[in-house]
């Protein structure tokens, strides 16, 4: 018979053990000549998926492993190592972390910091805006995330290209997801990876957004010669046209969509239960995105389109 | 002393005893008894769901959390509260639509995962409450203002946007302050927030008024319906804890209500 005390000892542990038991499944997907993705999942960042929604590419070059992004987590980033390195064979000798979002830079621990690359821009944002976001992902994740502290990409780019042992990418500073969005293209595939600056469906998220400037990137994206396109969020464009497309069609449509509800009086509760377009119903998380996005983008347009009414008293 | 102890016992026993039995908490709060009776009193209380609380189903930004109260299927309402069981100040609104329809939004902060309700007073004294639980990250009433940390809340204070726009009954007014709002809960910025809002029509009638609290979030946003013709005017006054007093007229278009793009 069970002393009282070993059943309190019993159900004091046993929280610890059944989260032990949560890990990541990395499973590579070959998409291109050497380089392979990890899927997200196409949902907000939840306890149920340990926050790994965001694409990851791990590319196998002559010189070595090269990651672009690397998860929401410490434990992530062991488990992406352990399975980027067993694929190739080498060691992972660059990370990019295309932008400032937990979600694709947060799993950094796991690897080397020196060998971490990122936009200036970036890193200046992580640095100011990193805290908060590790603050959020600890609330949301709890277990997920521990041991994960917040590290910087110790190599600050620019526009180029970068080369490793002949295999090359081209780099592009872009913008508008947030204040700094790296695109890679690699020139030997011309597999375009586009960060978060492309969504597939799966509906694009707006925290840190200049709705111009991701505009202006995607016009960049469009206009470059490359083939498929391996979304931030969402599965593989085989065409590298169809995510662009899409991505644009949606933020000009929200743009429109909470430039008018403005204009017509509505208040934010209403503007995010707007009907979506059937159009987007292949979108995952597209209601969760528009709430969002009301919330992000709403004070603004308030501050622009409605007049100023106040007079002295 | 020991008629002393009898006398605070009575007391600590009192409000118990008066009130009456609440119906049973459909979200289940630790605190529903304790607002009830604080906010409800004598008075009866029911559920009902025809008191329509809509908020997103994401407190994306805990600092401004945006809650609408729509009663216009109850006639008879009277006075409407929205309030949140866990919130560190509880009560963000307290409106009466005098010659208004019962509908009031507006944004609040979140200090932690909690219920959100709205309770609408009728005629006859009786309170009809419904809500949800929304969770959502600590901090809105306890961490400062942005324009506090920006440092440029004086420069704006008393900036007042609006527009009316005639809809089928009445009119659909849309305002927003810029004030700091401030809980009290912040290390040395005190209390500071607009306390009382009326909105009158252009002859000077009461369409409206309210008592806000500092749960209201910064830059306080409102959204409500009251009783004016196109081609009207509403004059909007408040005042604010330190007594600065703010003026808003609006005029109403003429034109049809602009539909929202499906």
């Amino acid at each position: 018979m069970l002393s009282r005390r070993s059943v309190l000892t019993g159900f004091a542990f046993l929280p610890v053990v059944a989260r032990a038991a949560e890990s990541y499944a990395i499973e590579p997907e070959q998409i291109a000549q050497g380089i392979w993705m990890v899927r997200g999942a196409d949902a907000p960042i939840q306890p149920d998926n340990g926050g790994a929604i965001a694409n990851i590419a791990i590319v196998d070059t002559p010189a070595g492993t090269v990651l672009i992004d690397c998860g929401p987590s410490l434990r992530y980033g062991l488990a992406l190592k352990r399975v980027a390195e067993e694929l190739t064979g080498k060691p992972v000798i660059r990370i990019y972390v295309t932008h400032l979002h937990p979600d694709h830079g947060f799993g950094l621990g796991a690897f080397d910091a020196t060998r971490a690359a990122a936009l200036p821009g970036t890193i200046a944002a992580m640095e100011a805006q990193g805290q908060g976001f590790s603050d959020a992902m600890y609330r949301i994740l709890g277990d997920w995330m521990r041991g994960t502290d917040l590290l910087l990409p110790r190599i600050a780019l620019t526009a180029g290209q970068e080369d490793f042992g002949g295999r090359t990418f081209r780099l592009l500073a872009l913008s508008g997801h947030s204040s700094a969005d790296l695109a890679l293209l690699d020139e030997q595939t011309g597999l375009l990876m586009a960060g978060d600056l492309v969504f597939y469906n799966r509906a694009p998220s707006t925290p840190t957004a200049d709705l111009p400037a991701w505009r202006a990137s995607l016009d960049r994206l469009a206009a470059l010669d490359h083939g498929a396109l391996l979304p931030g969020h969402g599965p593989l464009d085989p065409g590298g046209t169809a995510a662009i497309v899409q991505t644009r069609d949606w933020l000009d449509w929200l743009d429109a969509t909470l430039t008018d509800a403005v204009a017509a009086g509505l208040d934010m509760v209403e503007a995010g239960m707007l009907p979506i377009p059937d159009r987007f119903a292949g979108l995952a998380a597209a209601r969760y995105e528009l709430q969002r996005s009301v919330s992000h983008l709403y004070p603004g347009l308030e501050a622009r389109l409605l007049p100023r009414v106040d007079r002295p008293d | 002393m020991k008629a002393m102890m009898a006398l605070l016992l009575a007391l600590i026993a009192a409000p118990g005893q008066a009130a009456q039995d609440y119906p049973a908490d459909p979200l289940g709060s630790p605190m529903w008894r304790a607002h009830a009776l604080t906010l409800f009193g004598h008075d009866p209380v029911r559920f009902d769901a025809r008191v329509k609380v809509e908020f997103p189903a994401i407190a994306e930004d805990q600092r401004a959390f945006p809650v609408a109260i729509d009663a216009r299927g109850i006639p008879g309402v009277r006075r409407m509260l929205l309030f949140a069981d866990l919130n560190p100040i509880p009560v963000a609104i307290d409106y009466r639509p005098t010659h208004a329809a019962p509908y009031v939004a507006t944004r609040i902060k979140l200090d932690q995962r909690t219920p959100v309700r709205g309770a609408v007073q009728l005629e006859d004294g009786q309170w009809l409450v419904s809500g949800g639980w929304i969770d959502a990250a600590g901090g809105g009433c306890s961490t400062p203002p942005i324009s506090r940390v920006k440092g440029d809340w004086a420069d704006h204070l008393g900036e007042i946007r609006g527009r009316a726009w005639p809809q089928r009954d009445g009119a659909r007014l849309r305002l927003g302050f810029r004030h700091p709002m401030d809980t009290g809960l912040v290390a040395n910025i005190a209390t500071y927030h607009l306390d009382h809002l009326t909105v009158k029509d252009g002859d000077g009638q009461l369409l409206g008024d309210m008592d806000l609290w500092a749960s209201v979030a910064e830059d306080p946003a409102l959204t409500l319906m009251p009783d004016a013709p196109s081609g009207g005017r509403l004059l909007v006054e408040a005042r604010d804890t330190n007594g600065r007093n703010y003026v808003a007229r609006i005029d109403l278009a003429r034109q049809s209500p602009i539909p929202a793009r499906p």
